[in-house]
């Protein structure tokens, strides 16, 4: 067990809080930079379809696991930015001047969806940001002139600094770089006091109030932060579909970024990565699991749907806290052997609580 | 001009009338006690001043301004922090944070600049941080300091909230039942913090209370209510003698 001597305050402020965290973080970053010395164009797109989730995760995590908002509409934030990149792409805008377009737009929109929901919590959220998620699919499908409805929307080359970006190993280098400014911009908030906020607004909305938390100014940040940094995941998803469709963008992505945060951990960005890659590996294992199954099963409709929602469930009910729990539950394990009890990570009894005003 | 008043303040839930006419003023720099039997509608009060209600009628003046119609979070910056009876801290987080998230109202630095984390804000931590050790040592929070709320044991919690709101710097604090549910010993030392907030940073104190040997211990006046309205207010050993108070809690002979 690792005993940390703190001598400044510097080190509960900074990211990385001792040598340990500086040689296991840059170890994965280089080993991450190496990658695509090390595999092949298959799993390297993989690996690249992996961040761009861990890019959209890291919005919803800002706010389902942080602010305490759920959404079931993520899917049409990266619908906004994908669609956004391609059109300004195909107007002749630079590769990185269209990628801060659609992160602002699918900001601002997502300040409008947060402000309008400000009054909805829980499950009535969770519906209001499915509608909204529909009327999104709906408008990009009727939006012909636009969008190209469902004849689709090629999206262009991207160049960057004069270079094509033709290989995949390109993208993925674009995409890890936005990966890594994404999480520490996350994180950076997170440290300050629109990130503490946020947590006050999900643990008592009463008390957040009370110490002058304007609940308004800060669900709709939160909402706008969550849904720029999903925008900038769809604009980098629009260059690995190479061609947009609204069918591209439906409720089981949404419930699969939700699924990605409630799996990884609600309430650490680790957990993000961990549900990231959870969410991207999946499907290959179904595809797999498919081959061996009877053709009645393997064939139904809706199995993978099905599928991620049983995950949902089993997870809610047996580890609230995900992977990324898990992973503490196992490191706690071998740090205390053998006086490790099964009861340290129990949750204490709640108190009662001031009765719900309003 | 008192520093804290309230007039005919009154509100209604249904057909009941939980505050009705009430006024009351608190001086700069006094300990103030409102007290009742249970659904006095003291805690109502609170809301009321606080800014979580909006009273149907009647105004609250606090430090020369009007702020009955402010939102709690526009009352909060002008120096009034607030208790609540049953704990309402931020459980998923540490003490720290909860203490840094009393600090809300000082910040200086924007949202955008948080996303950076540009040196100023990195300052502005630094100094925040060295204002809640402050009050950390003051309520000798050191041992809980990285702790989740969760994982507290009652008591401990009571103590952190306190800490919570004086880590908005207030000019007046109030308290709802500082002391319930505490043990004999947590609140006598509840008691020693309360005439220290008091004394040495000059904080004005509103508590309600139950327990009428801290009341009398710490308090200079006294306001007592029952069922929404005033039936006394003097000292401590006034009010206890006065006989519609003694009415109220043990009923009329």
């Amino acid at each position: 067990m690792r005993f940390l001597f703190k001598t400044h305050y510097n080190q509960d402020i900074d990211h990385l809080k001792h040598g340990g965290d500086r040689f296991w973080y840059g170890l994965l970053l280089v080993l991450v930079a190496a990658a695509p010395a090390a595999l092949g164009t298959f799993y390297l797109g993989e690996l690249n379809l992996v961040m761009i989730y861990a890019i959209a995760g890291v919005g919803l995590m800002l706010l389902v696991g942080y602010t305490g908002q759920v959404s079931l509409g993520h899917a049409a934030f990266l619908a906004i930015g994908a669609y956004t990149h391609s059109l300004l792409l195909g107007a002749g805008l630079p590769f990185l001047l269209s990628i801060v377009a659609a992160v602002l737009v699918s900001a601002l929109v997502g300040a409008g969806v947060g402000w309008i929901a400000l009054r909805m919590t829980g499950i009535y959220l969770a519906i209001a940001t499915l509608a909204f998620a529909m009327l999104t699919e709906q408008t990009i499908s009727r939006a012909e002139w636009l969008t190209g409805g469902f004849r689709g929307l090629a999206v262009p080359q991207a160049s960057l600094f004069g270079m094509p970006l033709t290989q995949g190993w390109q993208h993925y280098y674009v995409t890890l770089t936005l990966l890594v400014v994404t999480l520490l911009a996350a994180l950076n908030i997170l440290r300050s006091s629109t990130g503490r906020a946020m947590v006050a607004i999900r643990d008592s909305e009463i008390s957040a109030e009370s110490v002058g938390i304007n609940l308004a100014v800060y669900k709709t940040l939160a909402f706008a932060l969550s849904a720029g940094i999903t925008g900038l995941a769809g604009a980098l998803f629009a260059h690995r579909l190479g061609y947009l469709s609204p069918d591209a963008f439906t409720f089981l992505i949404s419930l699969q970024l939700l699924l990605m945060v409630v799996v990884g951990g609600v309430g650490s960005m680790r957990g993000v990565i961990y549900g990231a890659l959870f969410i991207g590996f999946l499907p290959q294992l179904l595809a797999i699991a498919r081959d061996t199954l009877p053709p009645q099963i393997a064939q139904a409709p809706g199995l993978e749907p099905g599928i991620f929602g049983l995950i949902l469930v089993l997870v809610i009910l047996f580890e609230p806290q995900g992977i990324f729990g898990r992973w503490l539950k196992i490191k706690s394990y071998f740090q205390l052997f053998p006086l490790y009890r099964r009861a340290t990570h129990r949750r204490q009894k709640t108190y009662l609580r001031t009765e719900r005003l309003r | 001009m008192s520093y804290l008043a309230a007039l005919d303040l009154s509100i209604s839930f249904g057909g009941i009338r939980a505050v009705d006419d009430v006024s009351f003023e608190v001086e700069e720099g006094e300990v103030f006690a409102i007290i009742g039997p249970n659904g006095a509608g003291k805690t109502t009060l609170f809301n009321l001043v606080s800014g979580i209600y909006s009273p149907d009628g009647g105004s609250v003046r606090f430090a020369g301004r009007d702020i009955t119609s402010l939102p709690a979070h526009r009352i909060a910056p002008l120096g009034l922090a607030r208790t609540f009876q049953n704990i309402e801290l931020f459980e998923h987080a540490t003490v720290l944070q909860n203490l840094l998230i009393g600090r809300h109202v000082h910040r200086r630095s924007t949202a955008l600049s948080h996303l950076l984390f540009l040196p100023a804000v990195r300052r502005e931590e630094l100094e925040h941080r060295r204002r809640v050790e402050d009050v950390i040592d003051l309520l000798e929070l050191a041992h809980y300091r990285e702790q989740r709320i969760a994982n507290l044991p009652y008591g401990v919690r009571k103590v952190v909230e306190v800490g919570r709101a004086l880590c908005l710097e207030p000019k007046l604090l109030l308290l709802d039942e500082p002391t319930s549910g505490l043990n004999p010993e947590e609140s006598e030392d509840m008691g020693f913090w309360i005439e220290d907030i008091n004394r040495e940073l000059g904080v004005t104190v509103v508590m309600v209370a139950h327990d009428m040997g801290l009341v009398s211990r710490v308090a200079g006046r006294v306001l007592a209510l029952n069922e929404g309205r005033v039936i006394a207010e003097g000292s401590p050993a006034e009010v206890q003698k006065n006989p519609a108070v003694v009415d109220a809690y043990l009923g009329a002979e």
